[in-house]
């Protein structure tokens, strides 16, 4: 793996997507020899550091393309542009930062750890999510957290049509605007606990500014499962 | 899976680099299609002079272009060009009239795109290999696009290639399928409409001519046509002055749209506008679901 890395300060590795593949890339971030790696001109590349195993840093210095940061396990992964669909997807635990916006289906089914989206994403954001955290600084597209199952998501800007359609047990945290609810989702109270728990969110997220902002944290509305389809009745039928 | 890309160049200094810049966008969409590839250009004098109708033909038998000068009124000058597997003929006539002569001539050779301003390319193969045989690379002109095909509704042939072009200087591209075509594609029939293939994307090209025949501009066009197709679609759809997008609701069909001072661009993903000049400046989105988004020239 040599001739993919340069050693800068002996724990840190610079690979150059301009001439080396994305399957060379991961291989040596499954195996890595390094505990930080920077990867250059990604250009929009897909598959970029997927299944990271380790507790290494990857610092994409910009634009990636679909399933960046992929099943991540124990991963800090920076991304300084944008991500293409399913970044963070089926994430385990680690954390995964997007300075720019998301494409579809950020973080579906992940089930553990912290993905920090600082612009906007797009739709399906947080599908089928199964316990992971997801901070998003701008909005989130139709259809997020549709059959959400565990975890919280946290939108600072607006929420699209269709939200939380047949949610189970995730918490959802909107500040501005938001669409249509899905069919079971429901807002709810914000009560002390909600608060505190939005103030970890925002903190852990990078957005201290915001979580110490009683304005801020004020605008925010929380949604939940209603839990009328947990036990399906034909009473219910109508709610599909 | 499918790969589209369509760029519409606002600074007419970039107009000598539109066949650099769409050659680049391909190869970013490759993956996705790569079975065989359609190109259309807008605007290129050389390859459609000025005055001049261009007509793309595949099938077409040796000798054509005498043959088709046999049949104009005027037997007017009929240039051919032959890329692959598409012949060009030019020639100074109103379009329906050479694609008319051509039908005469050689009843079966198949008019793949005809207008005034465009030209039509469609090919099997590798798209970066058919991108060399159209000589890509040189085209200047105002509006491009491009599509990379995975087929999947009907076989892979240069005829099931993307764009259709059914009307003058019109072009459609399609990633996804739809649902209720042959209903639709009846309905056309009955009004009189002419079909070429049982491919799925051709209703919707059919549908839009109609519709843009009838006096919609684009924007209305593909309203109606999100009111009356089921299915998964991102439809690229470009006229002699226009460029739109559009999906339907569920929208899980991928595009990315960037818009610059320069131009405006879409693809299926971003990949394939990495190299646009300025794109680090471009306002960069994926269209809503359902919504229509178009650009007049």
């Amino acid at each position: 793996m040599a001739a993919l890395s340069t050693p800068n300060d002996g724990s840190t590795r610079t690979i150059d997507l301009a001439g080396v593949g994305v399957r060379e890339l991961n291989s040596e971030l499954h195996e890595p020899g390094a505990t930080r790696y920077v990867v250059d001109n990604p250009r929009g590349a897909h598959s970029i550091a997927v299944g990271v195993n380790d507790e290494i840093e990857v610092h994409v210095r910009g634009d990636a393309g679909y399933f960046c940061a992929g099943m991540n396990q124990g991963g800090t992964v920076l991304v300084d542009g944008s991500v293409g669909p399913g970044v963070a997807e089926n994430m385990m635990s680690g954390t995964v930062r997007v300075c720019g916006d998301a494409s579809q289906s950020a973080g579906a089914t992940a089930h553990g750890g912290l993905l920090t989206i600082e612009g906007n994403a797009s739709m399906r954001c947080g599908i089928s999510m199964k316990g992971v955290d997801i901070v998003v600084g701008g909005s989130i597209g139709p259809m997020s957290a549709f059959m959400a199952q565990a975890g919280r998501l946290v939108v600072c800007g607006d929420a699209g049509d269709g939200l939380g359609d047949s949610i189970y047990e995730a918490r959802i945290y909107v500040a501005g605007k938001v669409g249509t609810l899905g069919a079971d989702c429901v807002e709810k109270p914000m009560r002390s606990e909600h608060r505190a728990e939005l103030i970890d969110l925002l903190t852990a997220a990078g957005m201290g500014e915001k979580a110490s902002d009683p304005v801020v944290l004020d605008g925010f509305r929380r949604f939940g499962s209603a839990r009328s389809l947990y036990h399906f009745t034909s009473e219910q039928s109508g709610s599909y | 899976m499918c790969g589209i890309i369509g760029l519409h160049l606002r600074d007419p200094d970039l107009h000598p680099q539109l066949g650099r810049l769409l050659e680049e966008m391909l190869a970013g969409v490759t993956e996705r299609g790569p079975d065989s590839a359609g190109i259309a250009v807008y605007g290129d004098r050389r390859r459609c002079p000025e005055g001049h109708a261009a007509v793309s033909v595949l099938g077409a038998p040796a000798g054509l272009a005498d043959a088709v000068r046999d049949q104009l009124a005027r037997r007017p000058a009929v240039a051919s060009e032959v890329a692959g597997e598409t012949t060009v003929l030019t020639a100074q006539v109103a379009p329906e009239e050479l694609a008319t002569a051509v039908a005469a001539a050689a009843p079966e050779a198949l008019v793949v795109g005809s207008g005034t301003d465009l030209v039509v390319y469609k090919g099997v193969g590798n798209p970066n290999d058919l991108a060399e045989t159209y000589h890509l690379r040189d085209t200047h002109g105002w509006q491009g696009l491009a599509h990379t095909r995975m087929a999947t509704e009907s076989a892979i042939t240069p005829e099931g290639c993307h764009p259709f072009s059914v009307g003058r200087d019109q072009c459609l591209v399609h990633n996804g399928s739809f649902s209720n075509h042959a209903s639709i594609r009846r309905e056309l029939r009955r009004q009189g409409v002419v079909f070429d293939s049982e491919n799925d994307t051709e209703v919707a090209a059919r549908y839009v001519a109609s519709s843009l025949a009838a006096g919609d501009d684009l924007e209305k066009a593909l309203r109606r046509l999100g009111e009356t197709f089921d299915g998964f679609y991102t439809l690229l759809v470009t006229t002699a002055d226009g460029f739109a997008v559009v999906r339907d609701e569920i929208a899980c069909k991928p595009a990315v749209i960037a818009e610059h001072p320069r131009w405006v661009a879409m693809a299926s993903e971003f990949r394939a506008l990495t190299g646009l000049p300025g794109i680090d400046e471009a306002r960069i989105f994926e269209p809503e679901p359902g919504k229509v988004y178009a650009w007049q020239r």
